[in-house]
């Protein structure tokens, strides 16, 4: 026995809503964070991973009455990412109710913040995230603001990098994949991996059971990182989508309709699947 | 009407106390954050959580006085649950940067996850199974044992580079299997409870630990 492996519900959240997009790009209106976290807790989610899509571009950073809701609730780790920018924002942040910090632009910009946040909070507290984007050379350079800024570093030496540093997990996105619901980029999870002694979340991709199904299988991932295919199950399962204001494009929602690119799962339904191939993963049953 | 069951969290500046308090809220427990000596004495049941470095843990205990609040209330027979650090810091010592004394209230030391095969990753973050140890099972009767709602092989949340090695192996409640280690993950004397997991980030199962080892 060792460990299990984490499914992990992201929620990106614009100001009071989650959302959902394509590529990162073209923002769709899902509902609250706290209904969508609940859920997922209550379904057997290992953890959760809120993302704030906007705070890096436009220095918002509205997360914290959302996080301190989610953990009166929630008995599960909680990792926040999205414009932290210093020691005092990751400070803001635990001290809402946070158990770790997913860094990424200030991190490049400022490598020295991940050591010394590491020092401070401990290394399990930090999380840095990569956005990979494959380049015509077949190499993957590291970007930031979801995708819209390169860097110009390399996905992999970027990644030996924050280890040295003292960063106690890495969270990558392929974002060429993400949203599409075509399955994860295997050989970008596989050469991260192999390159650093820290656990690595993959996120990005996954259309079906079967796609993470693949990628578990090919390497040796800690966790996966999951909002579309967990998303429109909870749409299914779920009548009341108020979010909190009109904020965003709607019009998905009235439709009713799910992408025919995603295949969705229950968290639950993906375990099962799981442990049918030998992966191991945490069997929840209701206990209380 | 029975009055709600009093419970003293200590905060030693070491740790985010948010979670173990939502926790025992949502368990109907009336709970305090406290660190002043009678404030401990006073309580129905006493939390040592922790998250960070022992030498530094240890140094604040002391400058608080907390380790002589701790010793005594674990003396007065009122149940006692130590939390990742909070378990860790019961033993006798621990070789974490540099070689400290922990609050001796247990024989043993604390000692790092080797990684010399880099067979595992240091550190051991996330869900992994307990085991728990069946002679101990037979010894302490069932209706104070703070896991006898959790099934054998239950998952439970962790987050630690060091481990604890109790000399007494007849206090071990539960062990954990990680790589080639099987280290103990809980341990169980009189009215002490303490694991390296964290219940309150455990879903059902740590809710139920709370639940049970104050009821």
């Amino acid at each position: 026995m060792s460990l299990a492996l984490r499914i992990i519900p992201r929620l990106d959240i614009k100001g009071p809503n989650v959302v959902k997009g394509v590529h990162l790009e073209g923002l769709r209106v899902l509902g609250k964070p706290e209904s969508f976290a609940k859920f997922y807790y209550e379904s057997g989610a290992d953890e959760l991973f809120y993302q704030d899509v906007v705070a890096s571009l436009f220095g918002r950073n509205s997360l914290k009455d959302i996080i301190s809701k989610t953990a009166k609730e929630i008995f599960i780790p909680l990792t926040v990412g999205g414009g932290i920018r210093n020691i005092n924002d990751i400070s803001n942040i635990l001290h809402a109710g946070a158990d770790k910090v997913s860094i990424n632009t200030f991190a490049i910009q400022n490598p020295k913040l991940i050591s010394s946040a590491s020092n401070i909070f401990g290394s399990s507290t930090i999380v840095i995230s990569i956005e990979a984007i494959k380049q015509s050379d077949g190499k993957y350079s590291a970007f930031t603001d979801n995708g819209r800024n390169p860097t110009g570093r390399d996905v992999v030496e970027w990644a030996r990098e924050v280890e040295q540093l003292g960063a106690g997990e890495i969270s990558l996105t392929c974002v060429d994949k993400e949203g599409a619901g075509k399955g994860f980029d295997l050989a970008l999870a596989r050469e991260v991996i192999d390159s650093v002694r820290i656990p690595v979340v993959i996120h990005g991709g996954a259309g079906s059971v079967q796609h993470v199904v693949d990628l578990a299988k090919d390497s040796s991932i800690s966790g996966v990182a999951i909002s579309s295919l967990f998303h429109y199950d909870y749409i299914v399962h779920n009548k009341d989508l108020s979010g909190h204001e009109s904020e965003g494009n709607r019009d998905f929602l009235k439709s009713n309709k799910t992408p025919s690119s995603i295949q969705s799962s229950s968290i639950n339904n993906l375990k099962l699947s799981l442990l049918e191939k030998n992966i191991l993963c945490r069997k929840y049953e209701k206990a209380l | 009407m029975k009055k709600p069951y009093r419970i003293a969290i200590i905060d030693y500046q070491m740790s985010n106390m948010f979670s173990v308090r939502n926790a025992i809220n949502l368990m109907g427990f009336e709970s305090k954050v406290v660190s002043k000596h009678s404030e401990i004495l006073d309580s129905d049941g006493v939390i040592l959580p922790g998250v960070g470095s022992f030498p530094e843990a240890m140094r604040i205990i002391k400058k608080l006085g907390l380790d002589v609040s701790i010793k005594e209330f674990i003396d007065t027979g009122k149940p006692f649950l130590g939390i990742c650090l909070g378990f860790q810091l019961l033993f006798q010592s621990s070789n974490e940067i540099e070689k400290s004394s922990g609050l001796g209230i247990l024989k043993g030391k604390v000692v790092k996850f080797a990684n010399n095969n880099m067979k595992i990753l240091v550190p051991h973050v996330g869900w992994n199974a307990i085991d728990k140890n069946l002679e101990v099972d037979k010894i302490i009767l069932n209706s104070s044992d703070p896991l006898r709602n959790v099934k054998n092989g239950d998952y439970f949340y962790f987050v630690h580079s060091y481990y604890a090695c109790p000399e007494d192996l007849n206090i071990i409640k539960t062990r954990t299997q990680y790589g080639e280690y099987e280290f103990c993950s809980s341990i169980l004397k009189d009215n002490i409870f303490a694991c390296q997991f964290h219940p309150e980030k455990s879903g059902d199962s740590g809710l139920q630990v709370f639940k049970d080892m104050f009821n």
